[in-house]
C-alpha cells in the first residue's frame, strides 16, 4: 500500500470513530466546541495528516504516528486517584495557583472553574464555554486560521476539553498559574487538549505549563492552544516537556497579538520521544512584541522539531526567535523560523536565531530559516549555527584543573543558559537551571517529580 | 622540579620545537624571550597538556612525573598553572562558578573538603585583594566582555586562586598599559615564594624590570640558544633581535 492511499485509511478512520463516538465526545463537551466539529472534521478529511511532502514536516514523520490509530479516552474519571498525593511538584519556593489536568481533562474532584484575584478564571475549557458562550464565541477557535492544517482541525473536531485562562481587563496576576498535564493510562492513548488564554487590555499574568507523562505506555498528544493578548496585555508562559521517550507530542500554539502587547514564550524539551512544537503569532497591533524561546535536549533516539511563524501585520513590531539545542546520541533535530513582514508592517524588528551543539558524529540537525519581507523599512536578522563545544574554551577550563566530563557540562549548561535567563519567575527559573544541570549529566529521569511507582497504579 | 630533556614538537608535521632542554628549580623564576615565530607559546600550550600538539622527541619530567602521561586537568591539579596568552572568554559559565569547581576540583585532588559557599567567597575575596582583581568582574562570565588588561589580570587572580607550584605565563604583559603592568608584576612577586616557580614568556624585556628573573633563555627557532642572568634581557633590549637572527640563522641545519 503506497503511503496516500495509507494516509486516508488513516483519515478514514477517525471518521469512522467521528461518527461512531459523537455522542459521547459532545457529552462531555460543550455546546460551542461540539457546533465546530462536523467542518473540522470535513475540514481535516480534505487536509488530511501533513506527509513529509509537506515543506513544513519534510524532517519528522507525522502520518506515521498515526498508523496505527491509538484508543483515544473519550471520557473523564477514568483514572482513579488523587492527583495531588501522586504528584507534587518539587519546585522550592514556586508559590503557584496549581492546576492538574489528567489526559486533558480536570480531575472530576477538582472546581471545574475558579475565580482568582481580579476576577480572574482559570480551569475547563468546556466548562467556560458552557457558562459563558458570548466570551468564547468570540475566541474559540478564532486564530487557527493563521495556519490551517489537517492536525489542528483534527484537534478540533476531537477535542472535549482543556485549559481556560482569562484574565479580564485591567488586571495583574501576581502569583502566576500553574499547570501539570498529566498524561496516564494502562495502555497507549492518544489525547487531543485544547486550551484557550485569553489576556485582557493592560492586563498580565505569567503561566507555567509542566508536560509529564505518569506511565511508561506511548502517549501521543496532538494539543491546540490559542491565544489573545488585547492592548497593552503582557502574558508569559514557561513550560517544560518532560514526557517519556516513548511518547509523541505535537503542539499547536496560536497567539493574536493586539497593540503594544506582549507575550515571551518560553518551551524547555528535556524528554519526549517525539516532539513537534508549532508556533504561530500574528502581530496585529502597533508596537505588539513577541519573544519565542526554546531550548531542547536531546539524547538517544530523540526527535524535537520546533517551527515557528511570526506574522508581523502592523507597522513596529518586535519579535524576537531564539532556539538552542544540545544535541546526544543518535538524536535528530530541525528547526524552521518563518517570519513574515507585510507591506505595511514598516519599522518593524525581527530577529532570529538557531544554535545547535552536535556532541556527536551520529546526532543530525536540519536548520531552516525562512524570510518574507514585503515591506522596505525593516530591521531583520537570522543566523542558525550547528557545531561542536568550543575546543578553546574546554582547555581553558581543563588547565585550571576541572576535568573533561565536567567541563564539558560547563560549557553545555552556559550554552543552555541563554535561553534559561530569559523565564520570567525567578524560583521557576531557578529549578529549570537545576533540571538542565541534572538532564545535561544524564541524572533526570522523566519521572523525577512524581511519587508514584509506574506500572502499579490503581484503574 | 621541572626538567625538559632535548624536546622535540610538530604541528601538522611541521617542526615548531627542535631540542629544548630546560631546568627549573623550586623559587626560582625563568624568562623565556625570542622573537615572534620561535616557539615560545608551543613551549606554554605543550606543558599545559594542549592536544593540538605532538611530541616527536625528548620527555618532559615534572616532580619525578613523566608529564606527558598527565592529562591537562592532572596537571593542573599537580600544580602546573599557565597564564593565557589569549584568555578564552566563556559566555554562560559565571566567574564564580568556574573557580569554585577549579578550587574544588583541586582540593578533592589533595583529599581536602570542598569549601563551604560562605569560605570560598571569602577566600576569594582575600585573593582579588591580593591580587587587586576589580571584585565586580568575578559577578560576570569568564573573561566575557573584560578589556586585554582585565584578562590578563583575570590570569594572575586564578594563579592567586590556584596557588600553583609552577606557573607558566605565556605574554602576560602583551597589550598592558604600563599600571595594569605593575599590578600584575606586583601580584606575581606577591605569589612568590621558595616552594614555587615561574616561567615567565615574554617578548619585551619591560616585563622584567617589575619581575626580575633568575635566569633569561632565547628562543630562536625552536632552541634554546642562550642562556644567562638577567643581564641578558638587557642586552636584547638594547639590540634587537636582529643579531640572535644573524648568529644563528642557518644553525639549525
Amino acid at each position: 500500500m503506497n503511503t496516500t492511499t495509507q494516509n486516508q485509511e488513516t483519515e478514514k478512520l477517525f471518521r469512522e470513530s467521528f461518527t461512531k463516538n459523537r455522542d459521547t465526545i459532545e457529552r462531555f463537551s460543550a455546546g460551542l466546541m461540539n457546533g465546530r466539529r462536523q467542518e473540522a472534521l470535513e475540514h481535516f478529511m480534505q487536509l488530511g495528516i501533513p506527509g513529509k511532502k509537506t515543506e513544513s514536516y519534510k524532517y519528522t514523520d507525522m502520518p506515521g504516528l498515526f498508523n496505527p490509530m491509538l484508543h483515544m479516552n473519550l471520557q473523564p474519571n477514568h483514572v482513579h486517584m488523587d492527583v495531588k498525593e501522586i504528584f507534587q511538584c518539587d519546585v522550592p519556593k514556586l508559590d503557584t495557583h496549581m492546576i492538574f489536568l489528567v489526559n486533558g481533562f480536570l480531575p472530576p474532584n477538582s472546581p471545574p472553574l475558579e475565580e482568582l484575584e481580579g476576577k480572574a478564571l482559570v480551569g475547563s475549557l468546556a466548562e467556560a464555554a458552557r457558562r459563558y458562550p458570548e466570551l468564547l464565541e468570540k475566541h474559540y477557535d478564532r486564530y487557527t486560521s493563521l495556519n490551517p492544517e489537517g492536525l489542528v482541525s483534527l484537534n478540533t473536531a476531537f477535542a472535549q476539553d482543556g485549559l481556560f485562562l482569562y484574565i479580564p481587563n485591567g488586571t495583574e496576576l501576581e502569583r502566576p498559574v500553574q499547570v501539570v498535564n498529566m498524561s496516564v493510562w494502562e495502555d497507549n492513548l492518544m489525547i487531543q487538549q485544547r486550551n484557550l488564554f485569553i489576556v485582557g487590555k493592560n492586563s498580565a499574568a505569567s503561566l507555567i505549563i509542566c508536560d509529564h507523562t505518569l506511565a511508561p505506555w506511548r502517549f501521543l498528544n496532538n494539543a491546540v492552544t490559542e491565544i489573545f493578548l488585547d492592548k497593552q496585555a503582557r502574558f508569559d508562559l514557561s513550560r517544560i516537556q518532560n514526557e517519556n521517550n516513548s511518547s509523541q507530542h505535537i503542539s499547536h500554539t496560536f497567539a493574536r497579538q493586539e497593540t503594544a502587547s506582549t507575550l515571551t514564550s518560553n518551551t524547555i524539551t528535556l524528554h519526549g520521544g517525539l516532539v513537534r512544537n508549532n508556533f504561530y503569532a500574528l502581530l496585529n497591533g502597533e508596537h505588539a512584541e513577541n519573544n519565542t524561546y526554546g531550548l531542547y535536549l536531546s539524547d538517544r533516539h530523540q526527535h524535537i522539531d520546533n517551527f515557528s511563524f511570526i506574522d508581523h501585520a502592523a507597522p513596529h513590531c518586535t519579535s524576537n526567535q531564539l532556539f538552542k539545542g544540545v544535541l546526544d546520541d543518535q538524536a535528530t533535530g530541525a528547526f524552521t523560523g518563518r517570519i513574515l513582514v507585510r507591506q505595511d508592517a514598516q519599522k518593524t524588528l525581527a530577529y532570529q536565531s538557531n544554535n545547535n551543539i552536535l556532541l556527536t558524529d551520529e546526532a543530525r540537525m536540519h536548520s531552516k530559516p525562512q524570510l518574507e519581507i514585503y515591506a522596505d523599512d525593516v530591521k531583520c536578522s537570522h543566523g542558525a549555527t550547528v557545531g561542536q563545544l568550543d575546543p578553546a574554551a574546554l582547555f581553558y577550563l581543563r588547565s585550571r584543573g576541572i576535568n573533561y566530563r565536567e567541563a564539558r557540562l560547563m560549557l553545555m549548561y552556559a550554552f543552555a543558559h541563554d535561553i534559561i535567563s530569559h523565564i520570567a519567575v525567578p524560583p521557576f527559573r531557578e529549578r529549570i537551571d537545576d533540571l538542565v544541570d541534572k538532564r545535561l549529566r544524564g541524572e533526570l529521569s522523566r519521572c523525577n517529580a512524581c511519587h508514584i511507582n509506574c506500572g502499579k497504579l490503581n484503574y | 622540579m621541572l626538567s625538559i630533556q632535548n624536546l622535540h614538537v610538530s604541528i601538522e608535521g611541521k617542526p615548531i620545537l627542535k631540542g629544548i632542554s630546560l631546568e627549573v628549580k623550586p623559587g626560582e623564576i625563568h624568562a623565556i624571550m625570542g622573537p615572534n615565530g620561535s616557539g615560545k607559546s608551543t613551549l606554554a600550550a605543550v606543558l599545559a597538556g594542549r592536544d593540538l600538539f605532538e611530541v616527536t622527541e625528548g620527555k618532559i619530567m615534572y616532580m619525578g612525573k613523566n608529564l606527558m602521561d598527565m592529562a591537562p586537568e592532572e596537571r593542573a591539579r599537580e600544580g602546573i598553572f599557565l597564564g593565557f596568552q589569549y584568555p578564552v572568554e566563556i559566555p554562560g559559565v559565571s566567574m564564580v562558578n568556574f573557580m569554585k569547581t577549579a578550587v574544588n576540583e583541586q582540593r578533592k585532588y589533595r583529599g581536602e573538603e570542598s569549601l563551604s559557599a560562605s569560605d570560598f567567597l571569602k577566600f576569594m575575596r582575600e585573593k582579588k585583594d591580593l591580587v587587586e582583581f576589580d571584585s565586580q568582574l568575578t559577578n560576570r562570565s569568564v573573561n566575557e566582555g573584560f578589556s586585554g588588561g582585565e584578562k590578563k589580570k583575570n590570569e594572575i587572580f586564578q594563579m592567586a586562586m590556584l596557588n600553583p607550584r609552577l606557573s607558566i605565563l605565556d605574554e602576560t604583559d602583551s597589550g598592558l598599559d604600563i599600571d595594569a603592568l605593575r599590578i600584575v608584576a606586583r601580584g606575581v612577586n606577591k605569589l612568590r615564594n621558595k616552594e614555587n616557580a615561574t616561567i615567565v614568556i615574554t617578548h619585551y624585556q619591560r616585563l622584567l624590570d617589575y619581575i626580575i628573573p633568575d635566569y633569561v633563555h632565547v628562543l630562536y627557532d625552536g632552541k634554546i640558544v642562550r642562556s644567562s642572568g638577567k643581564e641578558l634581557a638587557m642586552e636584547l633590549e638594547e639590540k634587537g633581535y636582529d643579531w640572535i637572527r644573524q648568529e644563528y640563522a642557518g644553525n639549525g641545519k
